[in-house]
């Protein structure tokens, strides 16, 4: 695949898109706004499709456990609101009502990571993919670029089941081809081969990712790098496969270190191939609001911090020789 | 004297109540576990509902056009388990496994293991919410069929039962009926103004549950008569979701246990199940 990128397109107008074409398709599909609509660009389907629409109010708890009634009657709830309220506010009533009876409702979490327009810490969702993670019968996806987010909310549309997609507010360049890209639930896509170390991505960090191969490459470094779309369930074989190929794995993730992608690929590791891994993301750290370059550099979360610490582990690779 | 069901109506419903009252008693001796003020509490509520408010069938639990019920104050599953054994839904003598491993009879309602559970339930406030999803689903599709949801008045702390009667409200779901088991006692609580008796768990849910915009009832919980009056009243108002406050007494039927927070989740011993019993007995005759 080649590492050019197209131009930039933001993952929230891709969903207002696809959600109302959703609701003209399925007659299953409802749209629930925890009254962020102009935000997460829900308001596409409240004017393409208002009967589709339906206002919950600023009442996060509640439009889970509605969402759960809807699916228990053979409708397919999408509820959207920010990925910081409804996994940390609404938590229960996910665990209760939605995921543990494995209703068919999709939750959408807006403005994930830290690029959140400049809102700062209450709105940024740091921990989401840690938390929706320990969630059985919970499928956790990360696209990251506009054909992935149309692919995997199709998948979401197709799967029976609680289905939970991170996305991001800000434009980001394109990678994927929306003609011939595709979507596998567990399955990660490898974007470069490489020999001398892998790289593991989600979501908005794949595109850093992408640009940071570039650079490795032009230094002459060779980088294996796999996007997972799905961080659970984790394509298992492939990240063994890879880090049995290159012996060195790097992570990448806009989200904290802490039980997040580069915790998921490191439980992989630790039991089925342990080799030297680096985790670049944000650190034991509260955030803030600032620019979104000023976001990335100060959390380390960059490309230049992805270069860095992929030099660094083929340092320490070499040292193990 | 009811309008709506004859005396022997009437008195077959209080039969069946006592019947239950009995199998929760036994179910929870035998658990060693479990809650019983609330399921004693509730107990004329889910038999007039599951005996001749709701249009249900046993024998076609999943069919998509019956009406839905959900206990929201999940903590009382043992009353359902017991209501829907005797009304056919699971055999009685599987009351027995109540709480034991690998049971369809978990300690809080799990909608995945026994059919005709219409939903998951437990932690509090929740079950309201799904009960709005499931009336607004139904209006909006231009389904018939009415849900049921029985909330505590301890419950009615959560925020997120206010959340929910907002949005029934503001969606006009008159076939949404709430019935509130008022029985005027949780867990622990608070002390009331004279020492020995506890705070009621909630000050004047009539005027709360208006204010949000919804038609109140308020009824005895234990008169089957009254019950049936008040489910028949919703089904006349259009436009707004109704709500019964039935007034009830926790541990009701069980001298001892009446009015006594402690039994909120203690079990009877062999000789409080004799007396219990006993005392369950001499209410049907009298």
């Amino acid at each position: 695949m080649s590492l050019e990128l197209g131009s930039p397109v933001a993952m929230r107008d891709v969903f207002g898109e696809e959600l109302l074409e959703l609701t003209r398709k399925d007659p299953r599909v409802y749209a629930l706004d925890g009254d962020l609509a102009t935000s997460t660009k829900l308001d596409m389907v409240a004017s393409g499709n208002p009967a589709k629409f339906l206002q919950m109010g600023i009442a996060e708890q509640n439009m889970l456990g509605v969402a759960a009634g809807m699916a228990a009657i053979g409708l397919q709830p999408w509820v959207c609101s920010f990925a910081a309220f409804i996994v940390k506010r609404a938590l229960d009533q996910i665990f209760v009502t939605i995921a543990q009876p494995r209703l068919d409702v999709k939750m959408i979490g807006a403005y994930s990571g830290l690029l959140t327009g400049l809102t700062g810490k209450t709105h940024q969702g740091l921990e989401d993919l840690a938390i929706m993670r320990t969630i059985p019968n919970m499928v956790v996806l990360a696209p990251a670029d506009a054909a992935d987010v149309r692919k995997a909310m199709e998948f979401a549309n197709r799967y029976d089941g609680p289905v939970y997609i991170r996305l991001a507010r800000d434009p980001l360049p394109s990678i994927f081809d929306e003609r011939t890209h595709t979507f596998t639930l567990g399955k990660a896509v490898q974007i470069r081969d490489g020999k001398d170390v892998t790289l593991i991505s989600t979501g908005t960090q794949t595109v850093r990712s992408v640009q940071a191969v570039r650079m490795l490459e032009e230094r002459g470094i060779s980088v294996k790098l796999l996007h997972m779309p799905s961080v659970k369930p984790i394509d298992v074989e492939a990240i063994v496969a890879a880090a049995e190929q290159t012996g060195a794995v790097v992570t990448a993730e806009e989200h904290t270190v802490f039980g997040g992608l580069g915790s998921a690929v490191t439980e992989v590791l630790a039991e089925h191939c342990p080799v030297p891994v680096l985790r670049v993301g944000v650190k034991d750290r509260n955030s803030v609001s600032a620019p979104n370059d000023v976001l990335l550099k100060e959390y380390g979360i960059d490309t230049e911090h992805i270069v860095q610490a992929v030099e660094s582990i083929i340092q320490r690779k070499v040292g193990a020789k | 004297m009811s309008r709506i069901a004859s005396e022997a109506d009437l008195a077959e419903l209080r039969r069946i109540a006592a019947q239950v009252r009995r199998l929760i008693l036994e179910t929870i001796h035998h658990a060693g576990a479990g809650h019983i003020g609330g399921p004693l509490s509730v107990t004329d509520i889910l038999t007039s509902l599951y005996f001749r408010e709701m249009n249900i069938d046993p024998q076609r639990p999943d069919d998509p056009e019956r009406d839905r019920f959900i206990l929201s104050k999940g903590h009382s599953a043992v009353a359902l388990y017991t209501v829907m054994a005797l009304r056919g839904y699971l055999p009685v003598d599987e009351l027995k496994t109540f709480d034991k491993y690998g049971s369809r009879l978990q300690a809080h309602p799990d909608m995945t293991l026994l059919p005709g559970l219409d939903m998951s339930s437990g932690s509090l406030g929740q079950g309201i919410s799904a009960a709005v999803g499931m009336a607004l689903g139904a209006k909006l599709t231009g389904r018939a069929f009415r849900v049921y949801c029985v909330i505590g008045d301890g419950e009615s702390q959560e925020g997120q039962v206010w959340e929910a009667a907002d949005i029934a409200s503001k969606n006009r779901l008159d076939n949404l009926l709430v019935v509130m088991d008022y029985n005027k006692l949780q867990q622990f609580g608070w002390p009331g103004e004279d020492g020995n008796k506890r705070r009621s768990p909630v000050d004047s849910p009539a005027d709360r549950w208006r204010s949000f915009g919804w038609h109140v009832i308020e009824a005895d919980g234990h008169d089957m008569g009254e019950l049936l009056e008040a489910y028949a009243g919703a089904r006349r108002i259009e436009g707004q979701p109704t709500i019964v406050i039935a007034h009830t007494v926790k541990g009701k039927g069980v001298s001892f246990m009446e009015n006594n927070y402690v039994w909120h989740a203690k079990v009877p011993n062999a000789e409080e199940l004799r007396k219990a019993l006993e005392e369950i007995g001499q209410g049907v005759e009298s």
